[in-house]
């Protein structure tokens, strides 16, 4: 089933994508850059909001996909999840450093200070942990044939754990107010502009986001085939010899 | 169906790699109950890969392998099969006595002392019986590891060169143990270098060669001069 | 879920084991007080006795990690783990005998390590004994669920001593925060109420991680 899905959608992805997702990124840009007004407390700088939002909740998009394929594959043992479950990682991976990146420039100029351990960033640097350790097992494990059975049951204890690690985070932060936090508040959104520019965005990286999981899953499944092949000239080799 | 016609391991193009080593390939291979199958060939063709396989130890890479009928592994199948390895399975620190009592009760038999003064009298250990594993010799724990195989009276029996450690006597004691099992129409998979016991105990011989089956006795026929097949195939000395 | 009889074989066979050959606990207490030493000479002595709570969950962290793998790679290296395997006992058995094992063996540690800490840094005894009992016990069982869990794994690759705190570390968070601090109410003299909100957590954790070890062990010794 998975086989007749994937045969549906890839020329509708090859070719819709990619177009797709460069126009609504390119439209989201000029949208942040040019259309959209400054805020009024914080200036220019607030335009990094659009990208910081929306990289955050892709990145933990990333790792409910991944986490969801992971748990199918344990449970069916297709390897089209797993390889699912691998691309998810490596785009949340993206995003999430996207948004470690994109928090920092923001906060400096607002808040006078690089970093702030505010519980939703917080999250992300331990959910990029995470994925920094999937990504290494996968690397370290790539020679062992049950690899993909190792990083989906990391994948799916993650994921359980996540709501545990909130709730922690949270409770934490709650006992140093005043040394870990910057004052919050952005203001809101005043212009209706904003949010069309919010949902402009919103769109762009939803459209990113798939091309780029798409792209990676093909990736997977070329890179599997090769071996598949290059194992049985090898076997084809041997047995004339 | 007919208990002695089913088929207790059925394999179709069976295949196993570790890494980029291809140890089994493409192996199509069938044992039905009651028969005793004896798998000769040298180091590295995958004779104890097989095995293993059949042990659900391992899993196959390509291929089918049903055990019983299912391809599901399971307790219930685990229960049903028994596996002397290369290495004998026990636990260094506890005594025979011990490692005996631990495997019954993990197999759940009733009366576990019993059962494992039983086995260490069957396998000649019994006055080693409170003796550490660790202390052992080759031979000794080689018989030990057989009764640890062999304690929950499976039907399906695995052995990964059995003979290999064990001195004349020893020798002795366990062919008489397996055609004793061969007489209870238990299904045997052995696995040796040792062509004369191996033929002993054998209803049909195979070799196995690079990972495939180079050779094989034909139906109904008595495995004979093993070894001089043997060599022609691998083009080796026998040990 | 009846937990079968095998369970609590194996953790008689394993604590039989272990008394008879004290490897993992000798290594395991030795290495605890050689890294407190060093926490000892490394803090402020002024700020020592502020830390001593983190110091007594990092230091049984990076302990225990060591003995968990430890004891996974010995029992596969001389065969007998496959025994276990080839026997017909459901895994997530084995992983609760193996999670209960390493509890025992681990409280034994911590508790060496309270005691010299209470010691090095002259603390008084917690208030509420009993609660400060609790609270090392729903840590311990947390950690040492995710341990089992994933030393399953680390053992069979290369580079495995860093593996294993890279896989557990980060799932850790949750155990870090309120063992940490709910050691550090209670060392304080807080009452278990005062730290029930912690409480409340580990336990979940606790919950949730084992019941997932239970399950998900099975996927983890195929080979």
């Amino acid at each position: 089933m998975a086989l007749a899905i994937r045969s549906r959608l890839a020329p509708l992805a090859d070719r819709i994508l990619p177009a797709a997702a460069t126009t609504a990124m390119l439209t989201a840009l000029w949208c942040v850059f040019l259309y959209v007004p400054n805020e009024r407390m914080q200036g220019a700088v607030q335009r990094i909001f659009y990208f910081h939002v929306n990289a955050a909740w892709s990145a933990f998009l990333g790792f409910g996909i991944a986490a969801a394929a992971s748990a199918l594959f344990l449970w069916r043992g297709r390897i089209e999840h797993d390889r699912l479950a691998q691309a998810a990682v490596e785009v949340g991976m993206l995003f999430c450093t996207m948004v470690l990146a994109t928090g920092p420039i923001w906060a400096r100029p607002i808040w006078g200070t690089w970093w702030t351990w505010d519980p939703r960033l917080t999250m992300t640097v331990i959910l990029w942990t995470i994925y920094a350790v999937y990504l290494v097992l996968r690397m370290v494990g790539r020679d062992d044939p049950e690899i993909a059975r190792y990083a989906a049951v990391l994948a799916v204890v993650g994921i359980l754990d996540v709501p545990l690690i909130m709730v922690s985070v949270r409770l934490w932060r709650g006992m140093h107010p005043s040394v870990l936090t910057a004052p919050e508040g952005t203001g809101g959104l005043q212009d209706p502009r904003m949010m069309r520019t919010l949902l402009v965005a919103f769109v762009a990286f939803a459209l990113l986001f798939l091309w780029l999981l798409w792209l990676r899953y093909e990736g997977l499944r070329l890179r599997d085939d090769v071996r598949e092949l290059e194992l049985r000239i090898g076997a084809r080799h041997e047995a004339r010899g | 169906m007919d208990a002695r016609t089913s088929a207790v391991v059925e394999a179709r193009g069976l295949g196993k790699s570790f890494g980029r080593t291809v140890v089994l390939r493409d192996l199509d291979l069938c044992v039905v109950a009651g028969e005793s199958l004896v798998i000769f060939g040298p180091n590295g063709a995958g004779k104890s890969t097989l095995l293993r396989l059949c042990s659900t130890l391992q899993r196959p890479d390509r291929g089918s392998l049903s055990l019983f009928g299912t391809t599901e592994g399971g307790a219930g199948v685990r229960r049903r099969i028994g596996l002397l390895g290369h290495q004998s399975f026990l636990y260094p620190d506890l005594s025979a006595r011990e490692n005996l009592e631990f495997f019954a009760r993990m197999y759940r038999l009733g009366d576990p002392e019993r059962c494992a003064s039983a086995w260490l009298a069957r396998v000649a250990l019994e006055s080693a019986g409170t003796r550490p594993v660790r202390v052992f010799s080759r031979g000794m724990e080689q018989r030990l590891g057989l009764a640890r195989a062999l304690l929950h009276d499976p039907e399906l029996i695995l052995l990964d060169e059995p003979w290999s450690g064990l001195d004349a006597e020893a020798a002795d004691l366990l062919s008489a143990l397996l055609q004793g099992l061969r007489r209870e129409r238990r299904t045997l998979i052995v696995a040796t270098h040792d062509f004369e016991r191996g033929a002993t105990v054998a209803d049909r011989a195979l070799i196995l060669h690079g990972g495939r089956i180079a050779w094989a006795t034909s139906a109904g026929e008595a495995p004979r001069a093993l070894d001089a097949i043997y060599r022609r195939i691998t083009g080796a000395v026998a040990a | 879920m009846r937990s079968p009889p095998e369970v609590w074989t194996i953790l008689q066979k394993d604590l039989r084991l272990e008394l008879r050959t004290k490897e993992a606990l000798s290594g395991l207490v030795v290495l605890v007080v050689l890294i407190l030493l060093t926490f000892t000479f490394a803090l402020d002595p002024e700020g020592a006795v502020a830390a001593a709570p983190a110091v007594l969950w990092v230091t049984i962290v990076f302990a225990g990690l060591l003995a968990v793998q430890r004891a996974f790679l010995s029992e596969r290296e001389n065969g007998s783990w496959y025994g276990l395997l080839l026997c017909p006992v459901d895994r997530g058995a084995i992983f609760a005998a193996k999670l209960a094992g390493n509890v025992i063996i681990l409280t034994v540690a911590q508790s060496v390590l309270t005691a010299l800490l209470m010691l090095f840094l002259g603390l008084r005894l917690p208030g509420s004994v009993v609660a400060f009992v609790l609270a090392n016990a729903l840590g311990l069982i947390g950690f040492s669920a995710l341990a089992t869990l994933f030393a399953a794994i680390s053992v069979r690759l290369r580079a495995r001593e860093m593996m294993l705190p890279l896989l557990v570390l980060p799932l850790l968070v949750p155990v870090v925060i309120c063992a940490v601090e709910a050691s550090r109410i209670l060392l304080a003299g807080g009452t278990a109420a005062s730290a029930g909100v912690w409480l409340r957590v580990l336990a979940t954790f606790d919950v949730i991680v084992t019941v997932a070890g239970w399950m998900l062990f099975e996927q983890l010794v195929l080979e």
